[in-house]
């Protein structure tokens, strides 16, 4: 109160500018394709009606935020110690190879509920495993966890290319991916949980892992703000000097960040491995990792912005491929645009229009104070 | 003291309205009540000002008193709600810096506005180049530069580098900086936080030879004895308005802190002796290398005894971080020891901050935003910072949020920590609040041994006495306390031994006794060595000033 920054309550700073943001995304997209000669408000319906208007299409986009939702975590819980993991993308790959692993291993032995959770943890130690490396450098040896990240995406692409031609290629197939996974290594699809209990919708690759992007968006929220060890990792990401004050092993704390941040996104790889393609294959991970950073951003940061956001994304995507279907003159890159605008508003700019509320706002309230006043 | 140009009558009394100066001059300045809200807050409330041509004009009050606002709306960072300005008779309406600066003001900042790698003539020229091409503007502003400098005696080579300059010579260049734009009328934002006694009287001389030139000077200060020291004639801010102004030599220290706070205070620490015990640390020989190896701690022993405050002088940035880093377990040793009861922390066996203050160390750093808070915590995540691991604030998983609250909340009702609301975020409570918040997380827990910097810096007068006290309460149950502050006047008086620090060196070591700021400052400036003046032009002014 005694700030002399006016400040805007909650409902305006965390409700209204995002879908302002969103709005004036779509405004410009609206614009672009009224250019190029198509009906933005056709377009509009179109990816709306492709994102949310029948069961088949929640379902893609459900499974496209799951993948969101796990990315988005990674990059938020390690920007909360301040450390920007663009490695996303690479962690998710190389989780995905644990996943793959354990699988082939296990699944002619053993039954699902003894694999998912072997699973889980598999994908975590190597997600964990592969952000530990950028991790150390930062912190024992200074290198710029920004540049190492990026470098490990590049290195995790090249490892998956070698082993999946040279090594974990099925027998007698032409194209680099593994044998696909006996159906015990399966996860249920969401259309096969809705029969078990009557429901009929259509297919989709809406899988089971939808419900451990909701445990670990829990999970996080508690571990941040509710634990001494999310106090650490704050504390780190607001003020070093302090940290180092208080008794807190940077180091350590820097390391454990990564290795959690790269847990999360491993997951992408339980998703998409034992979810949807039940074979390990190349380039699952579809740039999952760096939008992850553009929800993170969206998302504040924080698990629920984080979900809201993955579904916009989610949405987007989905949208965005029913609207290329569906009008042809709007191309791939017309959608990719599209998106970009939703994360140059959201994210980049999202303060913009910031400014202009607060004076609008606060020259409400004093209206609204000299009102009762007089 | 030269009091001219004075009002001859004094009409105002205490918590009265400005005082009419009954004078033929048009003043220099005069504000007309000025009034500035932010949101709710009343920065400014019909203040009204009047500085008489070539006088120094005091501004006092506590911190929030609206010194500052006042201030930024005289020189056009801020723009009135109402009230009017009027230079030299004239009204002006300052909408900018550039406005302020073109109707004949000038300021100098507390933080100093300067370009370190750059040299103090392009330093001067910045902003006022007066044409695209440099070479030429140069060497006019180089005449002008050595013209002011001599008129106003105020010496300094063009061509030094900024960052190579000692503060007291770069206040000087932002002084120069100010008349090279033409300033008639200086304002003098805390000028003396970071000089010694001795730089302190060269700037006042300075000051002197500007008023006798005609320059009018507003000096906004909290410090008491500046304004008796320098100042013709003093206004007092209290809570956003003008609650007095006395000529200065009809007034007295004790009136005008009565005046800012709106009570009495107790200027004058009272203490008994003190009856030092046993020795709980020991330092030996200490020495650190920072990360570009220089060398900012050099060869310090000291002993700390419980029931014993020891104050460490000095200017700041001579060593004394470092020391509160070093004891404290944060920054590693490179040479020599440490004790603590039976634990010796040499650079072959390291300490930790967290393992220091598990042997009863509480550590109250000297910068409470860069280290003692996280500012965009709240209250009751700050009242924790250390002991977050302690098992009272944790289960086997989550923290017991509970738990926190309601320790903060019993540190504020202790510590008289306002607004008393632990779910308030640090940033938003007012700096002594803060401090008070900090102190309370540190003193609490009753520690041994109390590692304490700048207790009151930035705190207002009604919390230096309260925190003074506090300090006092504890040595005398038996801790050990350092206690490192710029301010000398704090070190005297709570201190009952003092250490002078220098270039991280040890360059004196006295009972507070036997101790004078004259004395101490010398040292502090190292005049041995090389001084800033002759000693015995030193010892007499400081004398004055620390009256």
């Amino acid at each position: 109160m005694s700030s002399p920054n006016k400040t805007l309550p909650g409902w305006i700073d965390i409700g209204l500018i995002p879908l302002i943001n969103i709005a004036l995304a779509f405004l410009v997209s609206g614009f672009v394709i009224w250019l190029i000669g198509e009906d933005p408000i056709e377009a509009v319906k179109i990816m709306i009606n492709g994102a949310f208007g029948y069961d088949e299409a929640l379902g893609y986009t459900l499974y496209y935020t799951t993948n969101f939702i796990f990315t988005g975590l990674a990059v938020a819980v390690a920007f909360h110690a301040s450390l920007f993991n663009i490695g996303g993308e690479g962690q998710a790959y190389i989780g995905g190879l644990g996943v793959g692993l354990l699988c082939l291993l296990l699944d002619q032995y053993v039954p699902l509920w003894v694999i998912l959770p072997l699973a889980i943890i598999a994908s975590g130690l190597f997600g964990a495993a592969w952000a530990y490396v950028p991790a150390y450098l930062q912190a024992y040896r200074g290198s710029h966890i920004v540049i190492t990240t990026i470098m490990f995406n590049f290195i995790a692409a090249a490892l998956m290319n070698y082993l999946l031609v040279n090594v974990l290629i099925a027998r007698g197939s032409g194209s680099p991916e593994s044998r696909v996974f006996e159906e015990t290594a399966w996860l249920p699809f969401m259309h096969e949980i809705f029969a078990w209990f009557g429901a009929e919708i259509t297919r989709s690759p809406l899988n089971l892992s939808i419900v451990l992007a909701g445990f670990a968006s829990i999970f996080v929220w508690f571990f941040i703000w509710h634990t001494r060890w999310g106090y650490a990792i704050r504390m780190l990401g607001h003020n070093e000097n302090a940290a180092q004050y208080s008794g807190i092993d940077t180091k350590r704390v820097i390391i454990g960040t990564m290795c959690l941040s790269g847990a999360l996104a491993s997951f992408v790889g339980i998703n998409e491995i034992m979810g949807v393609h039940h074979r390990i294959l190349l380039e699952f991970t579809a740039g999952y990792g760096f939008t992850g950073i553009a929800v993170s951003l969206m998302g504040r940061n924080h698990p629920v912005g984080i979900i809201i956001a993955s579904l916009l994304f989610g949405a987007l995507y989905q949208g965005g491929a029913e609207l290329a279907f569906e009008i042809p003159t709007i191309q791939k890159e017309m959608i990719t645009t599209i998106q970009g605008l939703v994360i140059l508003f959201c994210g980049a700019l999202a303060f913009m229009i910031r400014p202009t509320l607060e004076r609008i706002f606060s020259n409400f309230t004093q209206e609204n104070k000299t009102a009762v006043v007089e | 003291m030269t009091v001219e140009q004075i009002a001859t009558s004094r009409s105002d009394v205490a918590g009265g309205q400005t005082a009419p100066p009954t004078t033929s001059k048009t003043p220099a300045i005069e504000l007309k009540s000025i009034s500035k809200s932010f949101g709710p807050v009343k920065a400014n409330q019909n203040v009204d000002l009047k500085v008489l041509p070539g006088t120094i004009h005091g501004i006092i009050g506590e911190n929030g008193a609206g010194k500052s606002t006042l201030m930024s709306i005289l020189y056009g960072f801020y723009e009135a709600d109402s009230g009017d300005i009027f230079i030299n008779g004239k009204k002006q309406d300052i909408r900018s810096s550039k406005d302020a600066i073109s109707a004949g003001i000038g300021m100098v900042h507390q933080h100093f506005m300067l370009v370190e790698t750059f040299t103090v003539l392009e330093n001067v020229m910045l902003g006022a180049e007066g044409g695209s091409l440099l070479n030429k503007s140069s060497i006019s502003a180089r005449d002008e530069l050595l013209r002011l400098s001599q008129e106003y005696s105020l010496a300094v080579d063009p061509d030094a580098l900024i960052g190579e300059l000692p503060v007291g010579l770069q206040q000087r260049v932002e002084i120069l900086k100010a008349l090279y734009r033409g300033a008639e009328i200086l304002i003098l934002d805390e000028p003396t936080g970071v000089l010694t006694p001795q730089e302190t009287e060269q700037l006042f001389k300075i000051l002197d030879i500007l008023r006798s030139r005609g320059v009018s000077i507003i000096l906004i200060t909290h410090k008491l004895q500046e304004i008796m020291a320098i100042t013709d004639r003093v206004s007092v801010m209290r809570a956003g308005t003008m609650v007095s102004e006395r000529e200065t030599k009809d007034t007295s220290k004790n009136e005008l802190a009565e005046l800012m706070v709106g009570r009495k205070v107790l200027l004058e620490v009272t203490k008994a002796d003190a009856t030092p015990q046993e020795t709980l640390l020991e330092a030996k020989e200490i020495s650190y290398r920072d990360e570009d190896g220089i060398l900012r701690l050099d060869n310090v022993s000291l002993s700390l005894r419980a029931g014993e405050i020891v104050g460490i002088a000095g200017v700041s940035g001579n060593g004394q971080t470092e020391l509160l880093a070093a004891l404290s377990g944060i920054c590693p040793l490179h040479q020599g020891s440490i004790t603590i009861g039976d634990r010796e922390i040499t650079p072959q066996t390291p300490s930790s901050a967290k393992e220091i203050r598990e042997f009863g160390v509480a550590h109250v750093p000297e910068d409470r935003h860069r280290m003692g808070m996280v500012t965009a915590f709240d209250a009751k995540e700050v009242a924790i910072m250390g002991y977050h691991d302690d098992s009272s604030y944790n289960g086997t998983f989550l923290m017991n949020t509970k738990a926190v609250e309601n320790h903060c909340r019993q540190l504020m009702q202790d510590y008289d920590v306002r607004p008393e609301d632990p779910n308030l975020k640090s940033a938003n409570f007012s700096g002594g609040n803060q401090q008070k918040l900090v102190l309370a997380r540190e003193m609490d827990r009753a520690p041994k041994i109390l590692l304490v910097g700048q207790p009151t810096r930035g705190v207002d007068i009604g919390a230096i006495e309260f925190i003074h006290k506090n300090l006092i309460k504890m040595r005398d149950t038996g801790s050990a306390i350092l206690l490192v502050s710029v301010e000398l006047e704090e070190v005297l008086s709570l201190s009952d031994r003092i250490i002078v620090m220098f270039e991280g060196r040890i360059v004196g070591d006295v009972s507070a006794k036997d101790a004078d700021a004259c004395q101490l400052g010398l040292l502090m400036g190292n005049a041995g060595e090389e001084g800033t003046g002759t000693p015995s032009d030193n010892a007499v002014v400081t004398g004055e000033v620390s009256r």
